[in-house]
């Protein structure tokens, strides 16, 4: 038989303060859940500032990400906006059969620039940023697609820096890194650069392709784009 | 407050913890408070995940287990039982053995340090100290 119990007897939890503690957990999960709701309807996404001033040293001679040979004899250089819809379809349903029709045959030179449209796009000039700390780790165009890919999704999203980061991861970035880029906001200045750019020449919507010093609004078919550069690539060969 | 009380208001703050951590990972929540550490650096490090689950999930699963048994045990029908008061100790045990990975692999392979998972280490080790008294407490009652 088990001995009786030598220590003190069993405190009883029942009764009111029982019934206290349990209401005052209950009060204390409401008010963690409730803090936890706020945080994520009111997300601290890192925002990239508009205006800034640009220095010198923002753009250090950056003028755009390039692809394609430099002895290639058409410049084209594309102005977009990572959230505007037509910029993605052209990148989505064009921008493979440009690149290996033109790009990767040597006849054009393709620069990309961001031109943020703040007012209508919430998210496209921290996209330019993100794209910009990914080619930092020298996978922009890699990144650059598949943030157009999946437009539909992070545009609708309240915060869309996780998708960014979880997009960095799935091109092979390195989180920390891309996460210190972001958080340093240092590609500031260079979007605003290319912003300030494109307003200057006239760009008046995305995308626009600047070709041969003329200005294109619109996405182009990859046929038209085609047909367009072997135009000029003859006429520049005469 | 007794012991089983306390040890669940601490397994409760433990998973708000843990899932703040992981609306970060998850993207709901933009940025992480930090204050002076490098939270986001630890977040976003491949040792953020364990066996391809992320840390801050288990954290949050195991600490509501945490907080139903605490809860049970406080419950006034459970005053007599040993084994929610057992399992604390147990399973809080393990946790505690499982912060002290992640703390190795903070400062030895990310080096950095994240403040809510120093939070996190400090929950559980007090929890595990105060399941081990509750427990040794049921023993010699017998």
């Amino acid at each position: 038989m088990a001995p009786a119990s030598p220590v003190t007897p069993r405190r009883s939890q029942s009764g009111p303060s029982s019934n206290r503690f349990f209401r005052g957990l209950g009060a204390l999960a409401v008010a963690g859940g409730v803090v936890l709701a706020y945080l994520v309807l009111n997300p601290k996404d890192v925002s990239i500032p508009a205006n800034v001033t640009v220095l010198a040293a923002d753009t250090a001679g950056f003028r755009g990400y390039l692809v394609g040979s430099p002895t290639a004899p058409v410049e084209v250089t594309e102005y977009a906006d990572f959230q505007c819809p037509a910029c993605g379809s052209f990148d989505v349903l064009q921008w493979d059969v440009v690149k290996r029709q033109l790009v990767d045959s040597g006849l054009v030179r393709w620069r990309y620039r961001d031109f943020p449209l703040d007012q209508v796009h919430r998210h496209a000039r921290l996209a330019a940023h993100s794209a910009a700390c990914a080619s930092d780790q020298g996978k922009f165009w890699e990144y650059k697609a598949l943030v157009y890919q999946r437009q539909a999704d992070w545009s609708i999203k309240t915060s869309a820096a996780g998708m960014f980061r979880d997009m960095g991861r799935e091109v092979g970035l390195d989180g920390a890194k891309f996460d210190a880029c972001m958080n340093s906001k240092k590609y500031a200045g260079r979007i605003e650069a290319s912003l300030k750019e494109g307003i200057k020449l006239g760009v008046p919507s995305t995308p626009t392709f600047l070709i041969a010093g003329r200005l294109y609004p619109g996405a182009f078919s990859s046929d038209s784009l085609a047909s367009l550069v072997r135009h000029l690539a003859a006429k520049q060969a005469k | 407050m007794n012991r089983r009380q306390a040890i669940a208001v601490l397994a409760l703050a433990g998973l708000f913890i843990s899932l703040y951590l992981y609306l970060y990972k998850i993207g709901k929540i933009g940025t992480l408070a930090c204050g002076t550490g490098a939270c986001e650096t630890v977040q976003l490090s491949p040792q953020s995940r364990f066996l391809g689950v992320e840390v801050a999930l288990i954290g949050a699963v195991g600490y509501l287990v945490l907080l139903v048994l605490a809860a049970l045990a406080s419950a006034p029908g459970f005053a007599a039982v040993a084994w929610p008061v057992r399992w604390l100790a147990v399973l809080s045990g393990g946790a505690v053995a499982f912060t002290l990975y992640l703390k190795s692999l903070e400062l030895f392979v990310i080096h950095a340090i994240c403040w809510w998972c120093v939070a996190s280490a400090v929950i559980i080790a007090i929890i595990f100290v105060l399941a081990v008294q509750e427990w040794r407490r049921e023993r010699a009652r017998g």
